[in-house]
C-alpha cells in the first residue's frame, strides 16, 4: 500500500510539470505581450513614452528574454520559493491575490461536491430500489436538465428569481452592509446565504451524473445472489441495503472524483463570473483578457494540480476501501 | 415488419462483413424473437442493419433524431427559413414581444394573420408597450419575397419561407431585441454556428482520437504509457479555464471565419482525449483476438489491421461517444461566447444571443430574450437521447 502511494506521488511530478508547461505556453500564444499592450495603452491615453522607456519596461519585466528562460525562472520561483510571479495588472505578487481568492474557490467547490453527494446519494439509492417509480423518473428528468442547461444560464435565472421573489440579491459573496464589516456571526450567516445559490447550481450539474452512476451500479448489485441470500436469512431490508450493495455501489461514485473535480472547478469559475463572487473565476477572466500571464498560468496550474491531487486521493481511498483493487505493477 | 424487409433490400448484402463479431450471434437470437418467422433476410443482415433496426424501435431516440435533423436543416437553410436577415433592424420596434398570430378576425376564420402594432409610452412606468390595432390585418404569406440573400455566394435569392411582405408589419415569432432585430431569425442564423461548431469540433477530435488512440492501443508499451499520461494531464485541466485561456489567446482582429475555425480547434483540443481512450481500450482488447492474429499471419500491414480488421469491431461505440461529445462542445461554445471569448458579434451564435440577454433586469421585462436558451437546452437533450438510443441499439447483449 505504501509503495503504491509513493509510486503515485512520484508520478505526480512529471504530470504537474507537463501541466505547468501547457499553462505557460497557452499564455505565450497571443501575439504581443503585456508590456506592448500596456505601452500602446499609455500612448493612446496621451502619455509620451519614448522607445527607450518602452525598452526599459520590456527589460524590467523580462520580456526581452526567450520564452524558455522565462518559463524556467517562473518554475524556479515556484519550486524553490513558492513564488508564483508578479501580476502586471494588479501590480502585486500573484501569491497575494491567490491567497485572497483561492480559499473562496476551494470552499465553494468542495461544499458543492459534498452538497451534490448529499443530494445524489439518497436519490440514487431510492431510484434504484424503486425503479420506474415517480421519484425515479423525476430524478432522471432532473439529471437531464442539469446535464443540458448551461450553468451560467441557470445562475442568471435563479439569481433573478431570488431577487424578484425573495427580494434577495444573490450577487457577490456578502451583502452591502457586510462588505467592509469585521468578521462576526451575522457576516458568516450572510455569506452562507450567498453561497446557497452557487452550491445548488454547481452541485446540480454533478449530482445528475452521480445519480446515474449510483443507480446503475446499485441495480447491478441488487441482482446478485448474495442479496437474495441475505434476504432469505431474514435481514431487514434497510440493513441489507446499507450493509452490502450500497457500499459496493458507492465505490465507483468516489472513484470518478477525478472526472468530477474538473467539471466542478470549471463550473465554479463560470458561475462566479455570472454571480460576481470574489473567487478565481472573475479574476481569471480579467487576467486572460489583459494577458496577465503569470496570473493566468498560476490559476490554471493550481486548478489542474488540485484536480490531480483530488483524483489521487480518491484512488488511494479506493485502493484502501475495495480489497479487490490490486495496486502495484501487474504481474505477468 | 415490412420496414425490416424493405430495409434489408435497400441495404443490399454487398456490404456485409461476414468475419466480424461473434456478437452478432447473440443479437440474432434476441431480435429474432420479435421477428416474424421466415424473414430470412434477417439472417443475411449485417451488423449495421441490425443496429438500425433496433434503433428504429427506440421511439424517443427516433423522434429526437428527426428533430435534430430538422434543426440542422433549418440551420443550413437559415436565410430561407428565417423571414429576415440576422442583422436587419426594424426602427421603432425595439424590444417587441413575440408577435401573436391569429386565425379569427371579426368572428371569421381566416388564414393565419397578425394585427398591426402600435407603440405607446406607459406614462406610469415609462416603458413602451405594444398594443394590437385590430383594424389593420396582415396575412402571413408563405414563400414570400423579402430581403435578398446569396446561396453558396453565387445566386441571389429573395424567397423566404414565410413573412408578411416588405414594408409591412413584421412577424417576429420570438420578439425583437433592443436594436429591433428579429430574435427568431437570429436564433435560426445562430444555429448555423452553434450547431456546426459542435459537429466540426467533434469530427476533428474524432480524427485525432482515432489516430492517437489507435497508435496508443495498437503499439502499447512505452508509446502507450506516454500517450496515456498526456491524456491524464489534459483531462485533469478544468475545461472552462483552459478554453478561456486558449480563446483569450486569439487575436481580436481576426474576422469571424478565422475565429470560428479557431474556436472549433480549441473545442477539439480537449474532446479528443475521451475518444482516444475509447479507441485504445477497445483496441487493447481486440488485438488479442484470433482474427487479428490471422491477419498478421497473412502479412497485413499494421495500418490495415487497425483500420480494416479492428476498427469495425468498435465503430458503434465510437459513434455513441461522438453523439455524446457533440453536446459538450455545443455547451462549450455557448459558455465561451457568453463570456465574450468565443464568437464575436456581428457574427451570431446561440452563445452570442445569450450574451445579449445577459442583463437580468432586461430579461425580467423581456423574457422572450431567453428563447435561444431553449434551443441550446433542447439540442443538448436531443443529442443525449439519440446517444442513449444508439448505445442500446449498438449493444448486442441488450434485450
Amino acid at each position: 500500500m505504501l509503495v503504491y502511494i509513493i509510486r503515485r506521488l512520484l508520478m505526480l511530478i512529471p504530470i504537474l510539470l507537463l501541466v505547468s508547461f501547457i499553462a505557460f505556453f497557452i499564455i505565450e500564444l497571443p501575439p504581443g505581450d503585456w508590456v506592448t499592450t500596456y505601452v500602446s495603452q499609455l500612448r493612446t491615453s496621451g502619455i509620451q513614452l519614448s522607445d527607450q522607456e518602452a525598452e526599459r519596461l520590456t527589460q524590467l519585466y523580462g520580456f526581452d528574454q526567450p520564452t524558455y528562460v522565462r518559463y524556467y525562472k517562473w518554475m524556479q520561483g515556484i519550486v524553490t520559493r513558492g513564488d508564483f510571479g508578479w501580476s502586471f495588472q494588479w501590480g502585486k505578487p500573484v501569491n497575494d491575490i491567490l491567497a485572497e481568492r483561492l480559499p473562496i474557490t476551494l470552499t465553494i467547490s468542495l461544499m458543492a461536491l459534498v452538497f451534490s453527494w448529499m443530494v445524489a446519494i439518497p436519490i440514487g439509492i431510492y431510484s434504484a430500489t424503486h425503479q420506474y417509480s415517480l421519484v425515479d423518473y423525476f430524478a432522471t428528468f432532473i439529471g437531464f436538465i442539469g446535464l443540458a442547461t448551461p450553468g451560467f444560464l441557470l445562475a442568471m435565472i435563479l439569481a433573478w428569481g431570488a431577487n424578484q421573489y425573495l427580494g434577495f440579491s444573490a450577487l457577490g459573496l456578502y451583502s452591502k452592509d457586510f462588505l467592509d464589516a469585521p468578521w462576526s456571526t451575522a457576516k458568516a450567516l450572510d455569506m452562507l446565504k450567498h453561497m446557497i445559490l452557487p452550491l445548488i447550481i454547481i452541485g446540480m450539474a454533478s449530482a445528475g451524473s452521480t445519480i446515474r452512476v449510483l443507480r446503475g451500479n446499485l441495480l447491478d448489485e441488487l441482482k446478485k445472489q448474495y442479496v437474495i441470500t441475505a434476504r432469505a436469512k431474514g435481514l431487514s431490508e434497510y440493513q441489507l441495503l446499507m450493509k452490502y450493495p450500497v457500499r459496493l455501489a458507492l465505490n465507483p461514485v468516489f472513484s470518478t472524483i477525478g472526472w468530477l473535480l474538473p467539471a466542478i472547478f470549471a463550473g465554479e469559475v463560470l458561475i462566479s463570473i455570472v454571480l460576481s463572487l470574489p473567487s478565481l473565476g472573475p479574476l481569471l477572466l480579467r487576467a486572460t483578457l489583459s494577458q496577465d500571464m503569470y496570473l493566468v498560468g498560476s490559476v490554471v496550474l493550481i486548478l489542474s494540480a488540485l484536480t490531480i491531487v483530488g483524483s489521487l486521493i480518491s484512488d488511494i481511498y479506493l485502493a484502501w476501501a475495495d480489497p479487490r483493487i490490486r495496486y502495484g505493477g501487474v504481474s505477468k | 415488419m415490412s420496414t425490416h424487409v424493405r430495409n434489408a433490400a435497400e441495404g443490399g448484402l454487398g456490404g456485409s462483413q461476414p468475419f466480424i463479431d461473434e456478437g452478432v450471434d447473440t443479437s440474432i437470437g434476441s431480435v429474432d424473437e420479435r421477428l416474424e418467422a421466415g424473414s430470412e433476410r434477417f439472417y443475411y443482415a449485417n451488423p449495421w442493419q441490425l443496429i438500425m433496426w433496433r434503433f428504429r424501435r427506440h421511439r424517443l431516440a427516433m423522434i429526437s433524431l428527426v428533430l435534430l435533423v430538422t434543426l440542422y436543416l433549418s440551420a443550413i437553410l437559415a436565410p430561407f427559413v428565417s423571414p429576415y436577415l440576422a442583422t436587419t433592424r426594424f426602427e421603432g420596434m425595439q424590444m417587441m414581444p413575440p408577435t401573436r398570430i391569429h386565425m379569427i378576425h371579426e368572428d371569421r376564420l381566416m388564414r393565419p394573420f397578425i394585427y398591426s402594432l402600435t407603440k405607446t409610452l406607459d406614462t406610469e412606468t415609462f416603458r413602451y408597450t405594444f398594443t394590437e390595432d385590430t383594424s389593420q390585418v396582415y396575412p402571413i404569406l408563405f414563400f414570400m419575397q423579402g430581403e435578398e440573400y446569396k446561396v453558396l455566394g453565387l445566386w441571389s435569392i429573395n424567397i423566404h419561407l414565410f413573412g408578411t411582405g416588405e414594408g409591412l408589419q413584421p412577424v417576429m415569432l420570438f420578439g425583437s431585441d433592443e436594436l429591433g432585430r428579429d430574435i427568431f431569425s437570429r436564433t435560426i442564423y445562430g444555429g448555423r454556428i452553434s450547431l456546426s461548431i459542435g459537429l466540426f469540433g467533434v469530427l476533428i477530435a474524432f480524427g485525432l482520437g482515432v489516430l492517437i488512440g489507435g497508435i496508443s492501443g495498437y503499439f502499447g508499451g512505452s508509446t502507450d504509457e506516454v500517450i496515456q499520461r498526456l491524456i491524464d494531464v489534459i483531462i485533469s485541466i478544468p475545461l472552462i479555464p483552459f478554453w478561456m485561456a486558449l480563446s483569450a489567446a486569439l487575436p481580436r482582429t481576426w474576422d469571424s471565419t478565422q475565429t470560428f475555425l479557431a474556436i472549433t480547434l480549441i473545442l477539439a483540443a480537449v474532446t479528443w482525449c475521451g475518444l482516444a481512450r475509447v479507441v485504445r481500450g477497445k483496441l487493447l482488447a481486440l488485438r488479442e483476438e484470433e482474427y487479428a492474429l490471422a491477419a498478421q499471419a497473412a502479412g497485413a500491414s499494421k495500418a490495415r489491421i487497425i483500420f480494416r480488421h479492428l476498427m469495425p469491431g468498435f465503430t458503434s461505440h465510437l459513434i455513441v461517444s461522438i453523439t455524446l461529445a457533440i453536446p459538450v462542445a455545443i455547451l462549450g461554445e455557448t459558455a465561451l461566447s457568453f463570456l465574450g471569448l468565443g464568437i464575436q458579434p456581428p457574427a451570431v451564435s446561440w452563445g452570442v444571443l445569450l450574451k445579449d440577454a445577459q442583463d437580468l433586469v432586461a430579461v425580467a421585462q423581456q423574457p422572450w430574450r431567453l428563447i435561444p436558451a431553449l434551443f441550446v437546452i433542447g439540442t443538448v437533450l436531443l443529442f443525449n437521447f439519440v446517444g442513449d438510443g444508439l448505445r442500446d441499439a449498438a449493444d448486442p447483449y441488450s434485450a
